[in-house]
């Protein structure tokens, strides 16, 4: 066998446990129920899940709660199979959260409530965002 | 009025921009042919289309830039992107804040390098310039804004397009259609900084410039000129690597300097996107250097080139297409561009692909297998490393892409990106970056000759003793106890070691070419520095009160903040700090000025000054004089005395941003070792509308030199009297004021109050005093000639506070030394090629027709 082979043998392998310790490590988009199953089962990794805050007939956001002291909130999603689940996050409320399309909470149950870790925003495309006020 | 006639100037300069770089594509296609006479006729025209197509670039720049200078805010762009209060710096940067302008800017430089290789290389001006116009009639499209009839298809979004069209919908349009907004929404007050006149424009040019070596590496394949397109390619990516690598750290640096993660690299896809063509690049050019020197790796060095300008279109891809809207903060809106930026890539790819397939038999191969003791080998190890590091990067950041391709072929795609990205991202690259430094390390040791064994580990014997002496001493110094680390320190500074003696004997003998010790010097200064300021970054707001700051946060935000009162002050080891008050920063003037000397006006922008300024006694403005603030940013002055007695002020800011929810941004104190780096988690009463809130008046009737409690401390009318000078006051002579003196025994000290009691114009008025360090507004409400008594009302609030974070970093000056080292190391190198080619191009050595 040629040094070269071996080298290529020796590269290969990096690439592949790359890509196998990626995959190991990567977290996973899921529902709450899903997460929950999950958390029972005494998986503590952190999961993503996709979802729509609530809101009421009129399209209104409802449910979100800041904490007295405004550092941290929590809301009220509904995630893609439609149930509903107590959000908690431990930042303040994120510009733009109530104009958000989609959200996407990465984090974990905590009993109950889902502790987010990170919140991250599905704005509506630029030329909705802003409406002009006459002056 | 609206302004249509410059915008249909830019919005037809871009389709003239267009059309010709179209044309110069074709007829560069054409002029390269080998027949000569139909070569030749074909140049002018072409040359003559790629100058149609520079001009008609300048002028859209001029167009938007006229409009954003002129404030015609009937453009969309300019009024989302600018208003009136922007300083001529930010103007100009507000150009590319969104992503039609940063294709603009993009395009711009292409335009320009296009323009340096048509003067400097007729030899391979056809084909090189073939792929340039067909590259910027892919960008040009970009921008375009054009529909197709009958099939409504919108190709591109161009910058030209009026605010009415985009809010068609809007009542005020129907209403008005000629209404214009009398000031844009302003570019986002973050990027109100001087990184953001330069980083972009760097990195953009760092993106450009990828295209020149791979221009030349498919001319050169193309025209079978196998080996001879390496000569221009070289330096080309010399340059590129200097643009890119410099564009991405200035980013980090920013992000150092203004964001409060407290970190310089997050691993965001945004940021990854661009990392990885930098990786590919300088393996790369490390790849040509060894084929130019023995004629190896030819080969990688055409996978390497082609790689990087396809991974530079993978990731305009990955940020500007939505595909990565689940898991990046901060890429660009989807401006429905996906599918044309799909198809630039896989045109791009598909036609390199092939075309290196297509010629990959003809390449001259390598003559014999690499021996371990040549450089050949070495440089082909660092390469190597450095193209895992890409990989690995590029796997995790592309979880959005299999997730779509996934879904694409009817599956379901539920990957999701690592939940802590820095720990999975840098917890790998560390042991990559070992490698790095070895080879990069002991490879310089091959310089000029093949050595044996004896001959290298009689080299490598002293550089070897004094790594180890040294790490050692850092080892020592430094704490370092985790295993991992070790080994990275040791490696970094073999590397230094090993690569500064021979710096020292090229010094002696051709300073042109120390370009590459130089630059690795850097690169592992750069690893000490990154090792040192993230692994054994130490939080020292530490909270050893055992009072919870606030009730439901996690934990370890009330062990790792402090909170400072005004005017108190707080042992945070080894400093000693008081919180000062709030600041404004004011055009004109120096440093900042105490937030209670100005007075708000209707517009926002201005204020009154309410005292004299004087700053080192020059005197910068008079009481009563109109200033100009910057009102979302208010900095809080935090004095500091240090272990060593020395004082420094920091002034942390925080922004109310209405973009991007308010933002803390640190200040630094610097040191030579460390940096002392702070920033606030909290400060109350932000927001303009939140008032502060006053408890309900509590009154208090008492004789003078009678004791009573405010808030539990103890109090005691001291005098009242008569105020003479009431004109000083801002009264007439005939008004009458009398002031009351309290003295309040606070826990810091005794403070006086002196409320006073005023009858103007015989009406009466009462000018409450506030004692801000205990939160006390006192109202001298009445007098009782009749009883020789005096009726107070006190209303306390909340005493303005901080909640603070510091955190020291140690080494962060050795990273920083590093890129500038690194940047040196390329310069110098970038020197000595272009010496080269003057060289041989005076000789007539170089290649031309």
């Amino acid at each position: 066998m040629k040094k070269s082979h071996i080298f290529l043998l020796v590269v290969i392998a990096i690439a592949v446990s790359v890509v196998i310790s990626t995959a190991g490590d990567a977290s996973s988009y899921v529902n709450f129920k899903t997460a929950k199953e999950m958390k029972q089962n005494g998986d503590d990794n952190m999961v993503h899940v996709v979802g729509e805050l609530k809101k009421d007939g009129q399209g209104k956001v409802v449910g979100i709660k800041p904490s007295n002291d405004r550092l941290s909130f929590s809301f009220i999603m509904v995630d893609d199979s439609q149930q509903e689940q107590l959000v908690f996050y431990k930042e303040p409320v994120p510009a733009d959260f109530t104009k958000s399309e989609k959200v996407v909470v990465i984090g974990n149950y905590h009993s109950e409530v889902f502790v987010a870790d990170k919140i991250l925003l599905k704005c509506p495309s630029k030329y909705e965002e802003t409406e002009i006020k006459p002056l | 009025m609206v302004h249509s006639f410059i915008g249909n100037l830019g919005h037809l300069m871009i389709i003239i921009a267009f059309v010709s770089s179209a044309s110069a594509a074709i007829s560069y296609f054409l002029s390269s042919s080998d027949n000569p006479l139909k070569a030749g006729r074909w140049q002018l025209f072409a040359r003559t289309s790629y100058f149609i197509h520079a001009a008609a670039v300048f002028a859209t720049v001029f167009c938007l830039f006229h409009i954003i200078t002129n404030y015609y805010y009937e453009y969309h762009y300019a009024w989302k992107v600018s208003d009136r209060n922007l300083s001529n710096i930010y103007k100009i940067s507000s150009l590319w804040q969104d992503q039609e302008g940063s294709f603009l800017l993009w395009i711009f430089w292409n335009v320009v390098l296009g323009l340096v290789i048509i003067f400097t290389n007729r030899y391979w001006e056809a084909p090189v310039m073939t792929i340039f116009a067909l590259v910027q009639a892919f960008l040009t499209s970009m921008i375009l804004g054009v529909v197709i009839p009958g099939i409504n298809l919108k190709i591109g979004s161009d910058p030209f397009i009026l605010l009415r069209d985009v809010f068609h919908n809007d009542e005020i349009f129907r209403l008005n259609p000629n209404f214009v907004p009398a000031d844009g929404t302003g570019l986002n007050p973050l990027l109100q900084n001087y990184w953001m006149a330069i980083h972009p424009p760097t990195l953009f040019l760092g993106f450009s410039t990828t295209l020149v070596p791979f221009a030349f590496c498919l001319a050169g394949l193309w025209k079978k000129r196998y080996t001879e397109w390496i000569r221009p390619a070289l330096p080309w990516s010399l340059v590129s690597a200097l643009a890119l690598g410099t564009g991405i750290l200035m980013g980090g640096y920013w992000a150092y300097e203004t964001l409060n993660f407290g970190g310089f690299w997050n691993w965001d896809p945004v940021e990854n996107a661009s990392f990885v063509p930098w990786l590919t690049l300088v393996a790369s050019y490390h790849t040509m250097i060894s084929y130019r020197n023995s004629s190896t790796a030819l080969k990688a060095s055409v996978i390497l080139i082609v790689a990087t300008f396809i991974l530079i279109l993978y990731s305009t891809f990955l940020t500007r297409s939505g595909v990565l809207g689940d898991a990046s903060v901060h890429s660009f809106t989807d401006l429905g561009l996906s599918g044309q930026l799909l198809i630039y890539l896989l045109t791009f790819l598909v036609l390199s692909v092939s075309l290196v397939i297509f010629r990959w038999k003809d390449l001259p191969k390598s003559a014999k297998e690499v021996s371990t003791y040549s450089r050949e080998f070495w440089i082909f190890m660092g390469a190597t490393t450095l193209c895992l590091m890409a990989f690995q990067v590029i796997v995790a950041t592309s979880i959005p892409v299999f997730n779509e391709i996934i879904e694409f072929f009817g599956g379901i795609g539920n990957i999701a990106i690592p939940s802590d990205q820095v720990a999975f991202y840098s917890g790998k690259q560390l042991w990559f970056a070992i490698f790095l430094a070895l080879f990069s390390g002991t490879g310089q040791f091959f310089w000029w000759k093949k050595i044996d064994k004896e001959k290298l580990k009689a080299a490598l014997t002293y550089p070897f003793i004094i790594t180890l002496i040294l790490t050692g001493i850092v080892i020592i110094v430094g704490k370092v106890k985790e295993f991992s680390y070790i080994l990275l320190l040791t490696a970094s500074i073999y590397s230094v070691v090993a690569n500064s003696s021979i710096l020292i004997k090229l010094v002696k003998n051709n300073i042109n070419l120390a370009g590459g010790a130089i630059a690795h010097i850097g690169i592992a200064l750069m690893l000490i520095g990154i090792l040192f300021s993230t692994g054994y970054s130490k939080v020292v707001s530490l909270n050893k009160s055992g009072f919870k700051i606030f009730a439901d946060v996690e934990e370890e935000f009330n062990l790792e903040n402090i909170v400072l009162f005004l005017n108190q002050s707080y042992r945070m080891e080894p400093y000693d700090l008081t919180y000062k008050g709030r600041r404004l920063d004011v055009k004109g003037i120096p440093g900042y000025v105490d937030y209670n000397n100005l007075a708000p006006t209707e517009d926002r922008t201005r204020a009154i000054a309410l005292e004299d300024i004087n700053i080192n006694g020059k005197a910068y403005a008079k009481k009563g004089d109109t200033v100009k603030i910057h009102p979302e940013n208010v900095y809080f002055q935090v004095d500091y005395i240090d272990e060593k007695g020395r004082n420094f002020s920091l002034y942390p800011r925080i922004q109310i941003n209405e973009n991007m929810g308010n933002v803390a941004s640190p200040d630094i104190k610097k040191y030579f070792a460390k940096d002392l780096y702070t920033h606030l988690n909290y400060a109350p009463y932000l927001n303009p509308e939140e008032e502060i809130e006053w408890s309900d008046p509590e009154s208090h009737t008492v004789k003078l030199g009678e004791r009573f409690f405010i808030n539990d401390f103890v109090t005691i009318l001291d005098k009242v009297e008569r105020v003479e000078d009431v004109v000083a006051l801002g009264l007439n002579e005939s008004d009458l004021a009398v002031r009351a003196s309290i003295s309040i025994f606070g826990n810091d000290g005794k403070y006086t109050v002196e409320p006073l009691y005023v009858i103007r114009d015989r009406m009466l008025g009462r000018i409450p005093e506030t004692l801000q360090e205990l939160g006390i507004q006192i109202v001298f409400t009445k007098i009782h000639p009749s009883t020789n008594e005096f009726t107070f009302e006190v209303r306390t609030t909340q005493r303005d506070f901080i909640v603070l974070k510091a955190i020291q970093k140690p080494g962060i000056n050795v990273l920083w030394t590093g890129t500038l080292v690194m940047m040196l190391g390329f310069i110098i190198a970038i020197r000595r090629r272009y010496l080269e080619f003057i060289t041989m191009r005076n000789k007539g050595t170089e290649l031309r027709s």
